[in-house]
């Protein structure tokens, strides 16, 4: 019964997205206020509460196991623990699909009932176009993929959720960037809604700021998390494949990116219009581009999951519907929209734009990496692109980017010159050549992380010159997010260029009682064990290891064995120290019974991971300071307001 | 301006050209064998089953063709293939097989039960002769020359339509 309620729950919000899209479009003709125009807020918030009925539903029928239930059937299975049972639910593509339209609506729902900066007729164009976009993804659900289907006879026993998928980090890893890339189809209907009514206006930036800043902070989060993971558990010792799957969500990261900061500028400058509504548009088709690559199976990945032509064609007739609809429509109306405000190049907009450039040159960079196996198997070659030409091609333009990034906030507004800047300028450029000769010192350092460490260091201290000659108590939060999120890509810079100049590896094989030397660790096979597990079997390596001869500590790492199915898996153990991790893979038995050994020491690989954390809490102080200069300006206006009223009473 | 904010709209339309005339081709996920071509790596594998003997690389190089079968005691589409071996067999081709991941008992209890179309049988328990000679699952069959050679590779269960197949491969291996 509650599978078809949540059924009838999702047609009614289809049917109320319908309504909005009506309600918007009579509205842009008619002007606001016009008969069935005024339902287009009422319309979304139904429409959000609908989905959300229908989502816990799917949620319920997971939680009781209600077998009856396809996708239930098919993904869970009684014994398993709560957590898994309800993170099963969106362990799949059709349960995937209804959290995404879901949290789409709840978004829809909440710029309804919260957003009063807009005019009323940009508004319901926004209404519309967010309709619009949830209607293809209902359309979706209810005619291909339908989570809520019942099978004609109840099966006996689920089927499970895929082993790989029962871990923590997973269950929430892929809700993440969901959130993500839903924030960033908010900012989408804001840029059309905007382009429908010509009103780009500092009122519109202000209102598609926090989704964007939102987005930016989920993704951030979920790609930091996903490259972790892949880095403990895969045991290859490395944390960036550049594989189209990790490209799929760091496409729409640096399109948010350099969204986030052109909005900026629109909301405090009113310039770079149809920059924002440009890249409002990019930042989405990003999203939908990726899922496309990892639904629709035309693309290899070492991950790549649920795939299926059909639903690739579907997911490909969106895109052509929605991103091509707003490629259009900018074509049509971007010369019709006004740059703005001037500014000199010389300045924080110029210093901002510059690096907007230089991110869209690297989302270009890793776009056409992306796409261009499927373009070659077009003409029967098949090629694979790698870190080989992933690495220099986008550091060609991200370096000058840091560089920028470490001088622009010092810049003012409009109109500025480097002279009066020259004293931190020196600084900078002090800091870069004193890193570049010091990290040269040390014996084979490869040119490019030469530079990203001096970089680092120049960027890291850079972050927070900001801060001279300004009282620090008085800064507002906002200004404290870019401080720390700019520091954070410094944290993160200098893990990535430690990382892959200082390195160590070491493939031994050792007899038992053994030792080898990796980097400033000694380690000793002390013993090898089988042991078992629940489904598994597997060799363990005892070993100790001892960094620089001190006290040695103990590790095991283990090879796995699965039985069903068949599967080896490796656990490797990472031992963390200040300065770095010694990771240990444990192989197979040679010939002569040695046993090989994989080991690597990584110095300042952990920043990476700190780096990108310190992005994200920089942008939720970002989001914190905005919300709350917004609410005092909200009360400050109603102050004003009200003492107006008292007047006009006195009159 | 003017021009230039259709080169988005542009680019996008030739990746959906691309995109959709790519949805349309069919696809061959099977992940096929470096090793066409080349001589097998050298391998010693014990019996599988008491009445076969094991597997060495040099019983393949014995001057003669021969089929290599990679299958399991676990494996279903192993239980759809044995008629087809066996076919292969009346036909006169030598079949070599290695078990993967089993254990003897279920490895003699699946031969009583569908036959046993194999001269040798080697037990390959970490599934290490199975990666090296290129093979990604069960059940695969490489066509061997009589010099050690992999000729041919055919992946999963071997139909009634690729008998006559294989016999051709094997002929031509011979040759």
């Amino acid at each position: 019964m509650i599978a078809e309620l949540g059924h009838a729950a999702l047609w009614m919000a289809a049917a109320l997205a319908v309504l909005q899209l009506g309600a918007g479009a009579l509205g842009i003709r008619v002007g606001e206020g016009a008969g069935i125009a005024v339902l287009s807020r009422p319309a979304a918030i139904l429409q959000g509460a609908l989905a959300a009925f229908a989502f816990g539903a799917l949620l319920w029928v997971f939680a009781i196991t209600d077998l009856s239930v396809k996708l239930v059937a098919a993904n869970s299975h009684s014994m398993k623990p709560m957590v898994f049972k309800l993170s099963g639910a969106w362990g799949n593509h059709e349960g995937s699909m209804l959290l995404w339209v879901t949290v789409m609506a709840l978004a829809g729902a909440l710029i309804a009932a919260v957003e009063r900066r807009l005019p009323e007729r940009t508004m319901q164009a926004t209404l519309a176009a967010q309709g619009f976009v949830a209607l293809g993804f209902y359309a979706f659900l209810l005619l291909s993929s339908n989570p809520l289907e019942r099978l004609p006879i109840p099966a006996a026993e689920g089927q499970g959720l895929n082993p790989l998928l029962q871990d923590i980090g997973l269950a929430f890893h892929p809700p993440t960037l969901y959130f993500g890339y839903v924030g960033l189809s908010v900012a989408f209907s804001f840029a059309v809604g905007a382009m429908l009514t010509r009103s780009v206006t500092p009122d519109f930036a202000r209102a598609m700021r926090p989704w964007v800043l939102g987005a930016w902070v989920l993704l951030t989060l979920g790609i930091t998390a996903g490259s972790y993971w892949a880095y403990y558990e895969l045991g290859w010792g490395g944390w960036w494949f550049w594989d189209p799957v990790e490209n799929a969500s760091l496409m729409p990261w640096l399109a948010a990116t350099a969204l986030l900061h052109s909005v900026s500028v629109l909301a405090s400058r009113d310039a770079l219009r149809v920059w924002t509504i440009m890249l409002g548009v990019i930042a989405f088709s990003m999203s939908m581009l990726g899922t496309f690559l990892v639904r629709s199976g035309v693309l290899t990945s070492v991950h790549a999951f649920a795939v299926d032509p059909e639903r690739g064609s579907f997911i490909l007739a969106l895109l052509a519907i929605y991103i091509g609809g707003a490629l259009l429509l900018f074509a049509l109306r971007a010369n019709s929209i006004s740059e703005g405000e001037r500014f000199s190049v010389a300045s924080r907009e110029g210093a901002l734009v510059f690096n907007n450039v230089m991110l869209s040159a690297i989302l270009a960079v890793v776009l056409l990496g992306t796409l261009y196996p499927l373009l070659t198997e077009a003409f029967d070659v098949r090629v694979s692109v790698g870190p080989p030409y992933f690495n220099p091609v986008s550091a060609i333009f991200a370096l000058p980017m840091l560089a920028v990034m470490a001088v622009g906030p010092l810049l003012r507004w409009r109109r500025d010159s480097f002279g009066r800047i020259s004293k931190e300028l020196a600084l900078i450029a002090a800091l870069i050549v004193a890193g570049l000769i010091f990290f040269a010192l040390f014996e084979g350092v490869a040119i490019l992380p030469l530079m990203g460490l001096a970089l680092a260091i120049a960027l890291g201290v850079a972050s927070f010159l900001p801060l001279r000659g300004r009282n620090i108590r008085r800064l507002p939060i906002s200004v404290w997010g870019m401080i720390v999120a700019h520091f954070g890509i410094a944290v993160a810079l200098f893990g990535m260029a430690s990382e892959s100049a200082f390195s160590n590896e070491k493939l031994a094989a050792l007899e038992v009682g053994q030792s080898t030397q990796v980097g400033p660790w000694e380690v000793k096979l002390d013993s090898i064990a089988p042991v078992a597990g629940p489904n598994w079997t597997a060799i363990e390596g005892r070993m100790l290891a001892s960094y620089k001869g001190g006290a040695p500590a103990e590790i095991a790492p283990q090879s796995r064995n699965f039985w069903a199915p068949p599967q080896q898996t490796t656990e490797s153990v990472l031992l963390t120290r200040w300065n770095g991790q010694l990771y240990a893979v444990m192989g197979s038995e040679a010939d002569d019974g040695r046993w090989q050994l994989r080991l690597w020491w990584k110095p300042f690989v952990t920043l990476i991971w700190y780096g990108g954390m310190l992005m994200a809490l920089g942008g939720v102080l970002a989001i914190i300071g905005r919300v709350r200069r917004d609410l005092k300006r909200r009360s400050i206006r109603r102050k004003i307001d009200g003492r107006r009223a008292d007047m006009e009473d006195l009159r | 301006m003017n021009w230039r904010v259709w080169i988005p709209l542009m680019l996008f339309a030739l990746f959906l050209g691309v995109a959709a005339y790519q949805l349309t081709q069919p696809k061959d996920d099977f992940v096929a064998s470096g090793m066409i071509g080349q001589e097998l790596p050298y391998f010693e594998l014990p019996p599988a089953h008491p009445e076969n003997p094991g597997v060495t690389t040099a019983d393949l190089k014995e001057g003669k063709p021969r089929l290599l079968n990679i299958w399991a005691s676990w494996c279903l589409p192993c239980i759809a293939e044995a008629p087809q071996l066996e076919a292969l067999k009346n036909q006169g081709a030598e079949i070599v097989g290695i078990a993967i991941r089993d254990d003897p008992e279920d490895v003699a209890q699946f031969l009583a039960r569908h036959g046993n179309p194999y001269s040798r049988i080697g037990r390959d328990d970490l599934s290490e002769v199975q990666l090296s000679i290129g093979s990604s699952g069960v059940p695969e069959t490489f066509v061997i020359d009589g010099k050690g050679i992999i000729t041919y590779q055919h992946i999963g269960d071997i139909r009634a339509d690729d008998v006559p197949v294989l016999l051709e491969k094997l002929r031509e291996a011979g040759a």
